[in-house]
């Protein structure tokens, strides 16, 4: 979705202003592009394959400061930073790379987090290689980006292991109480952007835990939950309030709430509901969607089962449905968990797959199998119930469809077994329904997602705004926070519209 | 953190737990549900509603006895505080005039279909209640369910009341007796659900079943949940839990129900060994 856009005038002003900065000058100066271009890039260290594949620890070590130092020395400090435009929150990243490799870290995470409440996260999750990383300079001119990634969760860990979180000075209050649905990334963002502009943030969460598919969905072992509550900490430290357990729509509808004093929503309620492959067999007991199966491991503790009382299958045989970043999540969860064969099973090719090349990468030294243009078209089941096998038809690459990829065809007669005792659906998610049945006058499209004006994220109903999967139906973490981004903006703007109007009055 | 008002053993194995919330207390209707942990390593288990206070502020909910999460609820007094509570969820029943209804309840369900019997005596039905349970002496809430009852039948296996049959022989008696029913609503066990469905089948008596699938989240975000009814994947939490017991494929929810058969054993023991070595 990186199309190409021309960088607002502001934004650009912005960005000049830093560049010209004496500082810049002569950083760039001291050491000249030429060179910078000779440096490698740092090579993120990781845990061995076979050490990695049997636990839920961390995969990435992180960048030790010396080689974050490294690396931030191959960034160019361009003129036109593209990068900037490939951040869908727009991250000022020369100026916090730049202070990072002059040593200022304190200042560096500081502009980080003026457009970016939860860089640990996105340092992580976000896929900078179709972002902000393929429009880096240094990849037009070597093939080798800077890795921005790598060095926005550098400097997010450094900070978080000091141990001393600066906690930026709050404007004072403007009494507005704003309802945020949702604790997931949109939810998280919205709710960290407007208490930085000093209104009163509630987030509901319907889960017993913040951070929505950040903690149900993405792995211990890509995001341990211990930076996700860190970060949740921080927005609670900026004074946004949490309300978890709460089910809007059920526990209280936007219009109780209304009633309660919040004059400002905003809809971040995810894509919470599984497609499934609609074909037989489906409901044989060892047929998961991704978010069940996911949830049960990771937020409900399954892997550590009967300490946690939540208990999940343990298969021998998995098959994740799926070539996306949830597929690869559960295809290496189940390897995790013991499965001696663990195989994604993708109906296009590699090419095609959605997941982040790093991942692919990462569940093939795991020992994850993969079968591409394979589909199943139906579950088999023993005498007990239990799913056993699946029927799989061969297919091969047609014409491009909507989405620009070559559109699988099945290969006539090219049937056969795949003996699985598990398998996990991952081909994406609808939006959640509850609520477009429980607040009536909200307007939801087809496939259930709540509509808005893409330019302000504004819902048909006044001061209702909405962002993320909810109204994206399934994409990924930083597209929800980009929306957010927006959707605050736009929000702060209508509260402060509506002050100025009850004083003309 | 919410707190337990009240926990008591009704009749052997069934307890009956009262949690502070007024905001979910302010929005119960009949036939809805509420999720549970007893506590921070628990499962999130559904309990249907049974009563609910709103001047007190608080949720009703009697259960069964059966697994880990179960014994350790029932373990919980007065004072003692749940890591979660929320709710309420799912679609709440269907209530309208419709004319004469059959509750028929067993288990835990006798409690749970107590406040959607009331809702539908305060539509202006005539409500016919008919309960099971194995002997006398496991029967709870009678005055409760007699306050909003026209009619009144129990069936107990020792005799004890008007019947001794199992629940769809007593149905086809009271039926005929009672004559044209216009809507049977059948809650406890699957089993007695099942059984409740195929016993009004025949008489072409529309019959809807409160479904008690295992669920993690409750929100329609796992799936976890999934039915078929009339030929179709539906979300009990989401989609019911209320079904049209003619149209549900009872085979597939009996067999998914005991999809973690060993491990809910396993875990059980590991609790016991635990708690009382």
């Amino acid at each position: 979705m990186a199309e190409k856009k021309e960088m607002p005038p502001e934004l650009k002003g912005k960005l000049r202003a830093r560049f010209n900065e004496d500082w810049r000058k002569e950083l760039r100066k001291s050491f000249p592009v030429k060179e910078r271009m000779k440096l490698p890039r740092q090579k993120m260290p990781e845990r061995d394959p076979e050490e990695r594949n049997k636990d839920f620890s961390e995969v990435n070590l992180g960048l030790t400061e010396k080689w974050a130092r490294e690396e931030a020395k191959r960034c160019l400090d361009c003129a036109n930073p593209q990068c900037v435009m490939g951040c869908p929150v727009g991250i000022d990243i020369p100026t916090f790379v730049k202070l990072l490799e002059i040593g200022d870290y304190e200042q560096s995470v500081r502009k980080l987090k003026e457009t970016n409440v939860l860089p640990a996260i996105c340092g992580r999750v976000c896929p900078q290689e179709t972002q902000c990383e393929v429009v880096c300079n240094l990849m037009k001119a070597t093939g080798v980006p800077v890795a921005i990634g790598n060095l926005e969760r550098f400097i997010a860990d450094y900070e978080r292991n000091t141990g001393d979180v600066h906690i930026p000075k709050l404007p004072p209050s403007t009494g507005h109480k704003v309802a945020v649905l949702g604790a997931g990334p949109a939810g998280l963002t919205v709710a960290g952007d407007l208490a930085l502009k000093g209104h009163d943030v509630t987030i509901f969460e319907a889960l017993h835990v913040a951070g929505g598919v950040l903690v149900y969905g993405i792995p211990e072992f890509r995001l341990p939950k211990k930076i996700l509550s860190a970060e949740v900490d921080y927005l609670q430290n900026l004074g946004v309030e949490l309300k978890t357990n709460f089910v809007v729509g059920l526990t209280a509808t936007i219009d109780d709430l209304k009633k309660e004093g919040y004059e400002v929503f905003f809809i971040g309620t995810g894509a919470g509901l599984p497609n499934f492959m609609r074909i037989p067999g489906e409901n044989l007991v060892g047929v998961y969607s991704a978010n069940e199966y996911l949830t049960r491991v990771n937020l409900m503790r399954a892997y550590d089962f009967p300490v946690y009382d939540t208990p999940v299958y343990l298969a021998k045989r998995a098959a994740v449905l799926g070539g996306g970043n949830v597929a690869m999540d559960s295809v290496r969860t189940a390897k995790r968990l013991g499965a001696k064969f663990s195989a994604c099973v993708y109906r296009r090719s590699r090419a095609e797959m959605p997941a982040r090349a790093e991942e692919v990468h990462h569940a093939e030294e795991e020992g994850i199998e993969f079968h591409f243009l394979t589909t199943p078209i139906r579950f088999i089941g023993d005498d007990k119930g239990h799913l056993k096998a699946m029927e799989c038809l061969r297919m091969e690459l047609g014409e491009p469809d909507d989405s620009g990829r070559r559109r699988p065809v099945p290969i006539e007669g090219s049937e056969f077994i795949m003996e699985v005792d598990l398998v996990v659906v991952a081909i994406g998610n609808s939006s959640n329904p509850l609520i477009g049945q429980t607040t009536p006058g909200l307007k939801v499209g087809k496939w259930g997602n709540v509509e808005v004006d893409w330019e302000t994220m504004a819902t048909n109903m006044e001061g209702v705004y909405a962002g993320g999967d909810i109204i994206r139906g399934g994409a990924t973490v930083i597209l929800a926070m980009g929306d957010a981004r927006i959707a605050a903006t736009e929000m702060d703007k209508y509260l402060r519209s509506k002050k100025a109007k009850k004083r003309k009055r | 953190m919410a707190k337990i008002l009240k926990r008591e053993r009704l009749v052997p194995n069934i307890h009956l737990i009262e949690i502070e919330d007024p905001q979910i207390a302010k929005k119960c209707k009949p036939g809805q549900f509420v999720i549970v942990m007893a506590d921070n390593f628990g499962e999130r288990i559904p309990l249907t509603i049974a009563d609910w206070d709103t001047e007190k502020g608080s949720v009703t909910s009697v259960f069964l006895v059966v697994g880990t999460s179960t014994h350790k609820l029932s373990l919980l007094e007065a004072g003692d505080e749940v890591p979660v509570f929320v709710g309420p969820l799912g679609r709440p029943s269907e209530i309208e005039k419709f004319g004469k209804i059959l509750c028929a309840g067993g288990c835990f369900g006798i409690a749970a279909i107590y406040p959607i019997a009331r809702a539908m005596k305060e539509a202006g039905n005539t409500v016919i209640t008919v309960l099971d349970v194995k002997a006398n002496f496991l029967l709870y809430w009678e005055d409760k369910l007699r306050s909003v009852s026209d009619e009144f039948y129990v069936s107990s296996r020792d005799g004890y009341y008007d019947c001794k049959e199992f629940i769809p022989k007593t149905l086809e008696s009271v039926v005929k007796k009672e004559g044209k029913i216009d809507r049977v609503i059948s809650i406890g066990c699957t089993y007695l659900m099942y059984t409740c469905s195929e016993a009004t089948k025949p008489l072409g008596v529309k019959t809807l079943v409160s479904l008690n699938p295992i669920m993690v989240d409750g929100t329609g975000m796992c799936g976890a949940c999934r039915v078929t009814v009339d030929g179709r994947t539906k979300f009990a939490c989401v989609d019911g839990p209320d079904f049209d017991g003619h149209l549900v494929d009872w085979e597939e929810l009996f067999i998914r129900r005991k999809s973690y058969f060993e491990d809910e054993i396993e875990s059980l023991c590991y609790w016991e060994k635990k708690n009382f070595p």
